[in-house]
């Protein structure tokens, strides 16, 4: 049985402890946001155990420009984490630089999945793999946009100096949000590109 | 004779006494009215005729009435419940009410539950049992058909191992008696469902995948199928019949249907068998003349069937013109178009298409 | 007040709603007055009204939908509608109740109620509640914009495809439904994120987590659910309209996957049934027993069952492709879970049974609209099971037998449990009692009228009368039966009008309710009814499950605190509590009102209006504007505590 009291110390204000109402919110989002990759890799699965003849590109997937970019987005996120952890001693620049630093970062990632965009043979319309790949992909880069449009404010918030030890909450947010959208990019990338050499093959 | 308090106890729950009485009138009227009007029901699986489809209908009455008496149980505890201790006489505020904790509510659900629980493992026994018996096709097949279900009709075709002794016909299925037949599903525009209550549950068809299953009829008869998934406009009338015939009834209409239509005086263009051919030809086959369409049923043995457009009308000379004349008005929406024909014209493919036996 | 204020010990107050510490509160919670004040209003009873409104008038016009085609079936051969009129109005009603009334209702209820029966001033995100309302509102009116211009859904409420494709649906028809449903599937998913955290996060001091009325546990567990299960079919018409408008793969034939619609569509439309259904048996479970004078029999079970509906509901989905052609392994799994899901739908029946039993209970109209409930709700269940057995669902599937069981579940399960529930809370919500005379005709004219109109769809589904047809020949033994069904449906309708004549006529000439006309234990029957704008003028301490109730069962050594408690009247602040337990854990500054939520609902609005004519301009520039926005929302603010200064 449990017994509460009214509380006679002091209890913090606003988005202040580690688990804020804001906190609680990406949470939730996340777990519906993995559900929605869930889903999209169940498609992705579902044609793949099918006899799929012409509907899977006849070459396997290259890692040229999505390996490198799988490690630069690794990299953001521990850029995001030192900001993070930065702002947590005190320290305005280390928080600046490290969200700053987890942006361009991203960007660069935005700009090489273009890239590898271009380079593939398919198109989202030649054929089923085709619109997987660039569903799947696409939805991903949605999310590292909606990431780089949370990281760019915060990383001016920041500079101004409205977050400092005790609030900094908004940060935090944003920065789960980031790992989640890397933890993401793992999942796809060992979907779309590792499962096919682990025996379900193209062709 | 009623005094006058009763009369008005009566008259104060009237609402539930009316509406009780109503309710009971019209729920056996549901009940008995088919019954009552002795109408056929062709479509119903609740008294079925082969042993794939009476396996289901046995665990069918079960579940229903184990449903049934679910029912009756649950509503006589609640009727119990409520007359038993109810608060007399019914404040419309309960404020008097004392407030209680009475015991002995737990073993309600754990009683309640158990015997549920029991109820529903035994349910799902039989149906394993059912499955593993109606599922599978249980032997070699006597006849296999290819049914195609077009939006809104279905092309049967009679497979054999020698090519010659194949062919096509639509919207009416003969089988052997007590044979099993097997039937491939196949799909070309949207999903339909193959169905023929009293013989089989529902397969469905879809587009990119073959689907098997499988008829048994243990007596003649003539068996009414439909189609069981929406699939547009005219998904009303999308049905067909199968009939069930003796062994040797239907080694001779196969025979029948081998047949090619007869000739007649196709070369002459504006006769009937002319006109047919350029007008009707592009979408219809009919074997042993120059009409050779697939986008519609085939017609070689068309007289030879008991009804026309998917089992919507019964063959009769007048049904005939009037689909000939407008189908659309019949079928709304349907595939095959209005033509322009004449009077004349219209009469002249109906003679010919009257040819075809 | 402060902005640099970061902590505080927080004072006690006693509870008088007559102070003048309640009328400061008022001052600070209460919506400001005009238009603009209406549209930028945050205020849970506010927006939990508006979705109750909104829902029913959707139930209206879904309803309307369904007489008009009822005459149609009426009689065989009928050319009362062509058949395009008819499939695009039973898509139209189906879609409407299904997606657009049946669980909006359930959010009106839970937004109005839920921060009131855990003991808090509003839902912990208050700009998204509204955000979600209007955006609700807005893909409702998307939908039938589509309606209007001709170019309605046609392909039934679940869509299959290829039928749904652009090769057999050429028109806008279905680019409607897809859109709009990604509209409502963003909605309901932000107002289940917003729930989840409301009831883990805001709960009163000492309400831990099994002292939650099961209202709270109904909505969580479908608010959890619905994390789970909503991006599916967000996702399936996302990939729907990419085939239709971008040409991709994934569902046309020759190379895409007809089955893959069906799988995504039911792995969120199976839990959806539960969505639809678990809150409105929660009203019951939390209504029911104030009526029967005693707690309600089995909380622990009942809301171990409720979650274990939610569970089980996700390993169902299959049992809707008995006929597709699966494999056996696969039928005999999703056979048997799809017959042992009936069994915590059982605990819930006879824990109310029980309660009844063993109750005392009072036969005013919420009363019997509850007792009616219980009576569909076997109907619906049992009609359940049959369904779940494979064999038995190859006939039984497609026909009218699954059109009476889903009437059953959806109208019996969650429309009494709403009527009920709305002659229950309707007095804590406007201070007016409804007429109990006219409540009486208006539950038996429903109760009448449902069961006459839909019992016998059963019989017709039996004789084998195919669902979504047009129009049925003569002979088939179904001439009476839906002849019946369309009586039936008429009274049942006319019983409704009652409900909203009754509400009319109550809420002027309706007798005062007072702060808890039933004498119930909740805590929202503390507050003044209606609620003032602030909720509570001191929020309450529990230490039991019956607030009200507790000295007169007299059951636990210690009582809960409802005559003081914290004001918190430094601006508009809340309490977070601890998950479990309910220990306070920090203060919570609450938003003011704003246009924002309804701003940015109208530029995402926007943008899928552009999606639909392929304006790309209008996409790109409502996106922008839609992301101004919301960086105007977001932006930290020292009012709120979210920054330093």
């Amino acid at each position: 049985m449990t017994i509460v009291a009214v509380p006679r110390t002091e209890l913090p204000i606003g988005s202040v402890t580690p688990r804020t109402v804001g906190w609680w919110g990406i949470i939730a989002g996340i777990v519906t946001e993995a559900s929605l990759f869930a889903y999209l890799l169940f498609g992705y699965f579902y044609f793949a155990i099918q006899p799929h003849g012409e509907m899977w590109p006849a070459e396997m997937p290259t890692f040229k420009l999505a390996g490198p970019n799988t490690v630069i987005l690794l990299i953001s996120s521990v850029a995001v984490w030192y900001g993070e952890r930065g702002g947590r001693q005190g320290s305005r620049l280390k928080q600046a630089a490290g969200l700053g630093t987890g942006f361009l970062l991203g960007v660069i990632f935005v700009t090489i999945q273009v890239l590898e965009w271009k380079a593939k043979s398919f198109s989202y319309n030649s054929g089923p793999y085709g619109s997987l790949f660039f569903v799947i992909t696409g939805f991903h880069m949605g999310h590292v946009v909606l990431g780089l449009l949370m990281l760019f404010p915060l990383t001016i918030w920041s500079m101004l100096g409205y977050f400092g030890p005790g609030r900094d909450a908004p940060i935090s947010i944003g920065a789960i949000y980031w790992h989640f959208v890397d933890a993401v990019w793992l999942t796809v990338f060992f979907s779309l590109y590792i499962t096919p050499y682990l025996g379900l093959r193209h062709g | 004779m009623m005094s006058s308090d009763d009369r008005r106890r009566v008259g104060a729950a009237s609402p539930g006494r009316v509406a009780g009485a109503v309710a009971c009138a019209m729920i056996a009227g549901a009940v008995l009215a088919p019954a009552a009007a002795r109408a056929e029901t062709p479509l119903d699986y609740w008294w079925t005729h082969g042993s794939r489809a009476q396996s289901i209908s046995h665990l069918l009455w079960f579940s229903t009435a184990v449903s049934i008496l679910v029912i009756v149980i649950v509503s006589a505890l609640l009727l119990g419940g409520i007359f038993r201790r109810r608060s007399l006489p019914a404040p419309d505020l309960p404020g008097q009410a004392a407030v209680a904790r009475p015991h002995g509510g737990a073993s309600w659900i754990t009683i309640g539950v158990g015997i549920t629980t029991v109820v529903l493992v035994f349910t799902t026994v039989w149906t394993f049992a059912t499955l593993a018996h109606t599922g599978p096709q249980p032997g070699p097949a006597a006849v296999r058909l290819q049914i195609t279900a077009h939006q809104w009709w279905w092309e049967v075709r009679y497979l054999s191992d020698k090519p010659s002794e194949e062919f096509t016909t639509a919207n009416e299925i003969h089988i052997p008696v007590g044979q099993i037949v097997e039937v491939k599903l196949r799909g070309p525009d949207v999903i339909h469902s193959f169905w023929v209550p009293k013989l089989a549950g529902k397969t469905d068809v879809i587009p990119g995948q073959e689907n098997q299953t499988w008829l048994q009829a243990d007596r003649e008869g003539v068996y009414r199928g439909q189609c069981g998934e929406y699939c547009g406009q005219q998904h009303a009338h999308m049905a067909f019949e199968v009939i069930a015939s003796p062994p040797d009834a239907y080694a001779q209409w196969r025979q029948q249907q081998l047949q090619p239509a007869h000739a007649t005086d196709a070369t002459e263009p504006q006769s009937g068998e002319g006109l047919f051919t350029t007008r009707c030809g592009i979408c219809h086959t009919v074997r042993g003349s120059r009409a050779g369409g697939i986008l519609g049923p085939d017609l070689t043995h068309v007289m030879s069937r008991r009804t026309i457009a998917a089992d919507t009308l019964p063959n009769t000379t007048g049904n005939l013109a009037a689909w000939i004349a407008d189908p659309q008005h019949i079928k709304p929406g349907n595939r095959m178009p209005r033509l322009a024909l004449s009077g004349e014209q219209l009469t002249l493919i109906r003679h010919y298409v009257e040819t075809l036996k | 007040m402060t902005a640099a204020e970061y902590d505080r010990v927080p004072r006690l107050a006693v509870r008088d709603y007559a102070s003048p510490l309640a009328e400061k509160l008022r001052h600070l919670w209460e919506t400001k007055p005009g238009v603009i004040g209406w549209l930028a209003s945050v205020d849970h009873k506010e927006i939990g009204l508006r979705y109750i409104v909104t829902a029913f008038i959707f139930l209206i016009v879904g309803g309307i939908e369904a007489l008009i085609f009822r005459i149609q079936l009426s009689q065989p051969n009928l050319t009362v509608l062509t058949p395009e009129q008819y499939n695009e109005l039973f898509t139209m009603h189906g879609a409407t109740m299904i997606l657009w009334y049946a669980f909006p209702i359930l959010t009106g209820f839970s937004v109005y109620l839920q921060p009131l029966v855990i003991g808090t001033r509003d839902m912990a995100m208050p700009r998204l509640n509204a955000f979600t309302y209007w955006l609700f509102v807005l893909s409702g009116i998307y939908l039938y914009v589509g309606f209007a211009l001709g170019a309605a859904p046609n392909a039934g409420w679940f869509n299959y495809v290829p039928y749904a494709s652009k090769a057999f649906n050429p028109g806008l028809n279905i680019d409607f439904y897809a859109l709009s449903n990604i509209l409502l599937g963003i909605s309901t998913t932000l107002g289940s994120l917003n729930f989840v955290v409301t009831i883990l996060h805001m709960r009163a001091p000492g309400m831990s987590i099994n002292r939650m009325p099961i209202l709270s546990w109904g909505t969580l567990t479908i608010s959890v659910g619905n994390l789970f299960a909503m991006p599916s079919v967000t996702l399936a018409f996302f990939l729907l309209y990419m085939d239709r408008q971008f040409g991709t793969h994934f569902y046309q034939q020759p190379t895409g996957q007809p089955l893959l619609w069906q799988h995504l569509f039911w792995m969120w439309g199976h839990p959806w049934v539960y969505v639809i259904v678990l809150p409105a048996i929660s009203l019951v479970s939390d209504a029911l027993p104030v009526l029967c004078r005693r707690p309600l029999v089995g909380y622990t079970a009942v809301a171990l069952a409720t979650v274990l509906t939610m569970v089980l509901g996700f390993g169902v989905w299959l049992h809707h492709m008995f006929a597709t052609g699966l494999p056996g392994l696969a039928l005999g799994f999703f056979s048997a879970v799809s017959i042992i899901i009936v069994i915590p739908s059982a605990v819930s029946a006879f824990a109310w049974l029980a309660t009844i039993w063993t109750g005392q209970p009072v036969l005013n109209t919420a009363f019997h609209f509850f007792a009616g409930f219980i009576v569909v709700f076997v109907i619906g269940g049992v009609s359940g099971f049959m369904t779940g057995s494979v064999p038995v669902d190859w006939q039984l599937t497609d026909t009218y037998f699954v059109v009476a069981h889903i009437h059953y579940v959806l109208i019996g399960w969650n429309l009494f449990a709403v009527m009920g529930a709305s002659y229950f809370w309707f007095p804590k919500v406007t201070g007016k009692l409804l007429d109990e005379r006219l409540g009486r005709w208006n539950f038996w004219l429903m109760f009448v009228g449902f069961n006459v109109g839909f019992f016998p769809m059963h019989i017709s589904g039996l004789l084998g009368m195919p669902r979504r047809i047009y129009t049925f020949p003569e002979g088939m033994g179904l001439d009476w039966l839906n002849l019946i069904t369309t009586i039936g449906s008429y009274v049942f309708a006319f019983g409704f009008l009652l409900f909203l004549i009754n509400i009319v006529l109550s809420l002027r000439h309706g007798v005062e309710a007072g702060p808890n006309p039933w004498d119930a234990a909740t805590l929202e029957w503390t507050t003044p009814s209606p609620p003032p704008p602030y909720n509570y003028v001191v929020l309450p301490t529990l230490a039991t499950r019956e607030p009200l109730w507790e000295t007169r069962l007299d059951e636990a050594p210690f009582h809960s605190d409802l005559g003081k408690g914290l004001p918190l009247d430094h601006g508009k602040e809340a309490l977070a509590t601890s998950t479990l337990d309910g220990q306070p854990e920090a203060i919570l500054r609450m938003p003011e009102d704003s246009l924002m939520p309804l701003l940015l609902a109208l530029a995402l609005t926007l943008m899928f209006a552009g999606l639909i004519v392929k304006l790309w301009w209008l996409v790109i520039a409502s996106l922008l504007i839609g992301l101004l926005f919301q960086l105007i929302w977001l932006w930290p603010r020292a009012q709120l505590a979210e920054r330093r200064l």
